[in-house]
């Protein structure tokens, strides 16, 4: 038994409003940058639909997750290391842009500076990849809430692969909303397709990242991941994702997705599992059995052994502590209602849904039923067989017995609760018939519902007794290719030495109040006081003075006596040693 | 021999300029890689444009890797030893022109499509760096002189062709011992003396442009585990550690 931690994440789908916010800062913390405008760590997709990128399930097309070969060895689906080898000048399975889509701005400048003139200004689309005029084709949420899903709904990879009577069915059309971001996998294909070693999973907390310094932007990776979470950034030829907000989880907070969340629906904690039966789970014959497979490989933080083991193993005692209170233990283990995405992949992922009970409620509620009975809902759940296969196409390859077990569970907790609300006693029979008790179903209730941030988020901090980091506080600016670069550096985008988040941010802050568009704005002396934030005076927020002196003279001052640098380039940074 | 019955011209152009490209080769190369570890990868344009990169890349790198072999044989293993194992100077030639000749048609016509592809894509022009033009320029220059040269010294010329292995051959190999002969050089074609000149200064360029992911094929990715695990440790600061701030724990006994 080697017992490793996994930060995890359990999402309850039922919650979930579709508002995008997750994407939204989740893009304005790690994405709002040339090279990444088309790059979505997390996004939500309405489900039926394509997704993002668009069938990227359709593993026929991609190629992406492991196969079980015939001799009972797990392989890349793409093809094993000489394949990759053998096609690693032109990577024939490499998403194009357009299977993303093709970022674009709106030309926002035109609004406020046309020239008088017989028509309304428009906001033209511009292509953020030639700078031209593009009509929009596509995009990261285009079939946002079935918005054109007639057109597209029959491409969506699993109505596929269900049985044929869905496609006339599909009138009585039901969706939820599917937020994804990276899984973190226990045997993840990423790692296993980069050819230069540069992609790792981090022995402490699981968390899958990309080593920027070493990735050589062969993109095999891109092919590699299943849930297509790695993306290339085409500026800097590397490739990037999502990190978990690991700079947020070592000191404790939550991502920002969870965070942010407006339905409260993440919740995020340890689960400890034995790496050494990861290889033989995900290696499991038939695919229905690869999420009790995974589920063996989690091993118990209550269990004595464990916790032995887990300390033979180096784990901190605050960390088993905190695998102990983990709600995504709770929420896969002792209530049984989180499931994986996609486990027929095989690469073990670690971001699970609580499937919706809505697209069941909704059935019932419309045809003139109480969707809060619970003999009806029950009725119900074995008779709407489209949700329920559909559900199962994500969540257990197929076998509707897991989900049909959990939406049950889902539909005892909304029933039973209702009585409580109505002041009388929890229903032990809707309990029982779901094999739990009245309290456990309302202590589940609790942490569904009601947890506060404390109990959503357990995360323990990452044991830091260096203080090295530390020392980029005490001299920022002194070092190499100081402050002055940024940008574009000698060979391409961002190249040179890591500047240090003190100067980065400086930066930053300077090109934010100045950069407004990628192609060239109407007229130069527009700022875009959407991007300012109120410090220093981005040059041209006043009109240009013929006169001369006022706004071509002196800079403005940010608070803290810093002098801004915006009246030039970056790079005239008054006051630094060089 | 060596260097005393050797024009100043020869001195410079076939010794001189050999070694100073190397070394700017080597240093510059260990130079970019501290400096710019960022900025070592093929940048690929892939996302951009598929259909012409689909042909263009694996001919021109295919063929090249059959050039490169090619160059490997006619210029580090002497003549000597291929008629030791009873390869006559005739049955060389011929095989190493054939292969040679339709190895570099494929990596010229590969590198064709590439850069009509640079220029005719929209993004991927406009991600084309001065650097990459520049490249370009050199990298074209050696493929086509060598190619000129083989076509003109070899193919159409009569007889078995110019015997480069009598001349450039060891030459080459002078330099490697330190023992540099550039009289060796004077009488071969100016076909050969403009491809080597260009070479040279395509690999002094090289530490500096993306052809550095050469260096970085990825050869040990068949002996790795699939898995990487890597500690957080390890990559904690952007800097060294300095002594005096090792973590505190117990002392050893
Ligand atoms: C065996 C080692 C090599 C490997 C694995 C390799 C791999 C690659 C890859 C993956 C790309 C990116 C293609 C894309 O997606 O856009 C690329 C581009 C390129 N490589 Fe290589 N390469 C190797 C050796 C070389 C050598 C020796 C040269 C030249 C002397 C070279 C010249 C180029 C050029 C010019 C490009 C840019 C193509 C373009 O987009 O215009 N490569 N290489
Ligand atoms: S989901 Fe994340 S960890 Fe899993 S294969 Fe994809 S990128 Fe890798
Ligand atoms: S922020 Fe929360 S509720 Fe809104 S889309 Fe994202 S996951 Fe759903």
């Amino acid at each position: 038994m080697k017992v490793m931690a996994q930060m995890s994440m359990v999402m309850n789908l039922d919650k979930c409003i579709g508002c995008h916010t997750c994407s939204v800062t989740c893009k304005q913390a790690w994405t709002n940058r040339t090279g990444t405008e088309y790059v979505w760590f997390n996004n939500v997709e309405t489900r039926p639909g394509l997704g993002y990128p668009r069938t990227y399930e359709d593993q026929d097309t991609w190629q992406g997750g492991w196969v079980r070969t015939k001799r009972g060895k797990l392989k890349l689906r793409a093809g094993g290391r000489a394949k990759k080898l053998a096609s690693i000048f032109a990577n024939p399975k490499l998403p194009s842009i357009h299977d993303y889509y093709e970022p674009w701005t709106y030309e926002y400048d035109m609004l406020l500076s046309a020239p008088a003139g017989e028509h309304t200004p428009v906001a033209k689309p511009k292509s953020l990849l030639t700078g031209d005029d593009m009509s929009i084709q596509w995009s990261a949420n285009w079939d946002d809430d079935l918005g054109g899903s007639t057109a597209t709904m029959q491409d969506d990879p699993i109505l596929k692969h269900m049985s044929e009577h869905v496609a006339e069915e599909l009138e009585q059309t039901f969706m939820f909303y599917l937020p994804r971001i990276c899984e973190h996998c226990l045997n993840p294909s990423c790692v296993a397709s980069c050819p230069s070693g540069a992609m790792y999973k981090r022995v402490e907390d699981g968390i899958v990242l990309v080593d920027q310094d070493q990735c050589r932007g062969w993109r095999m990776c891109v092919t590699g991941c299943p849930y297509k979470k790695v993306y290339f950034n085409h500026k800097t030829g590397k490739a990037e994702k999502c990190t978990l907000c690991y700079p947020r989880i070592e000191v404790g907070l939550p991502t920002v997705c969870s965070e942010t969340c407006v339905g409260r629906l993440r919740y995020l904690g340890l689960v400890l599992y034995d790496a050494d039966k990861v290889g033989a789970a995900a290696a499991t014959e038939a695919e229905e059995d690869l999420l009790a497979a995974q589920r063996a490989v989690f091993l118990d933080p209550n269990d004595p052994e464990v916790v032995a083991a887990a300390r033979r193993e180096g784990i901190p005692d605050d960390w088993i502590t905190a695998a102990q209170r983990s709600p995504i233990w709770k929420l896969i283990h002792d209530y049984e209602v989180a499931l994986p995405l996609h486990p027929e992949y095989r690469t073990l992922p670690m971001v699970w849904y609580i499937p919706p009970l809505s697209p069941v409620v909704d059935v019932v509620a419309s045809s003139g039923n109480d969707g809060e009975d619970g003999r009806t809902l029950f009725a119900a759940i074995s008779q709407l067989r489209i949700p329920l296969e559909y559900l199962a196409g994500l969540f257990t390859a197929g076998d509707t017995g897991p989900v049909e077990r959990v939406l049950r569970r889902l539909a005892a907790m909304r029933s039973g609760m209702r009585e409580v609300n109505l002041g009388r006693e929890f229903p032990e029979e809707h309990a029982a018939a779901v094999g739990m008790t009245g309290d456990q179903v309302q202590e589940m209730y609790r942490l569904l519902a009601i947890a506060k941030y404390e109990e959503r988020y357990v995360i323990p901090t990452a044991h830091t007794e260096v203080a090295r980091e530390l020392e980029e506080m005490a001299c920022s600016l002194d070092f190499e290719g100081g402050p002055g670069m940024g940008g574009s550096g000698p060979f391409g985008t961002s190249s040179g030495q890591p500047t240090p988040v003190a100067v980065e941010n400086f930066h930053a802050l300077a090109a934010r109040q100045t950069a407004d568009s990628p192609h060239t704005p109407s007229s130069p002396s527009r700022v875009n006081l959407l991007n300012w934030d109120g410090r220093g005076r981005p040059s041209g927020l006043f009109p240009p003075d013929d006169g001369g002196g006022q706004d071509a003279g002196g800079p403005g001052t940010l608070p803290g006596g810093r002098q801004d640098a915006t009246n030039e380039e970056p790079g005239g940074f008054e006051g630094s040693a060089r | 021999m060596g260097l005393t019955n050797a024009t100043a011209d020869q001195i410079v152009l076939w010794v001189v300029v050999p070694y100073v490209t190397f070394a700017v080769l080597v240093v510059g190369s260990i130079w970019r890689y501290r400096y710019d570890k960022f900025g070592w990868t093929t940048r690929s344009s892939e996302l951009y444009e598929k259909r012409l990169l689909r042909w263009g890349s694996p001919m021109f790198h295919f063929g090249l890797l059959f050039v490169v072999l090619g160059h490997f044989l006619g210029l580090v293993i002497p003549k000597s030893w291929t008629e030791a194992v009873g390869i006559s100077e005739p049955q060389y030639h011929f095989v190493a022109t054939w292969m040679g000749s339709i190895a570099a048609l494929v990596a010229v016509a590969g590198l064709l499509i590439l850069i009509y592809r640079r220029r005719a894509t929209g993004p991927v022009f406009l991600a084309t760096t001065k650097t990459d033009k520049l490249m370009y320029v050199f990298l074209a220059g050696s493929l086509l002189s060598g190619a000129w040269a083989t076509v003109q010294t070899q193919v159409i010329a009569s007889g078995h062709g110019y015997d480069y292995r009598e001349t450039i051959s060891p030459w080459f190999r002078s330099l490697w011992y330190l023992q540099p002969e550039p009289a060796l050089m004077a009488g071969v074609p100016a076909a050969f003396q403009v491809h080597i000149t260009v070479a040279m200064l395509l690999f002094a360029l090289w530490p500096f442009t993306r052809l550095v992911h050469a260096f970085s094929a990825p050869v040990q990715y068949p002996f790795r585990p699939y898995v990487v695990y890597r500690s957080r440790e390890a990559s904690v600061t952007s800097r060294a550690p300095r002594p005096g701030w090792d973590p505190t724990s117990t002392p050893p006994r």
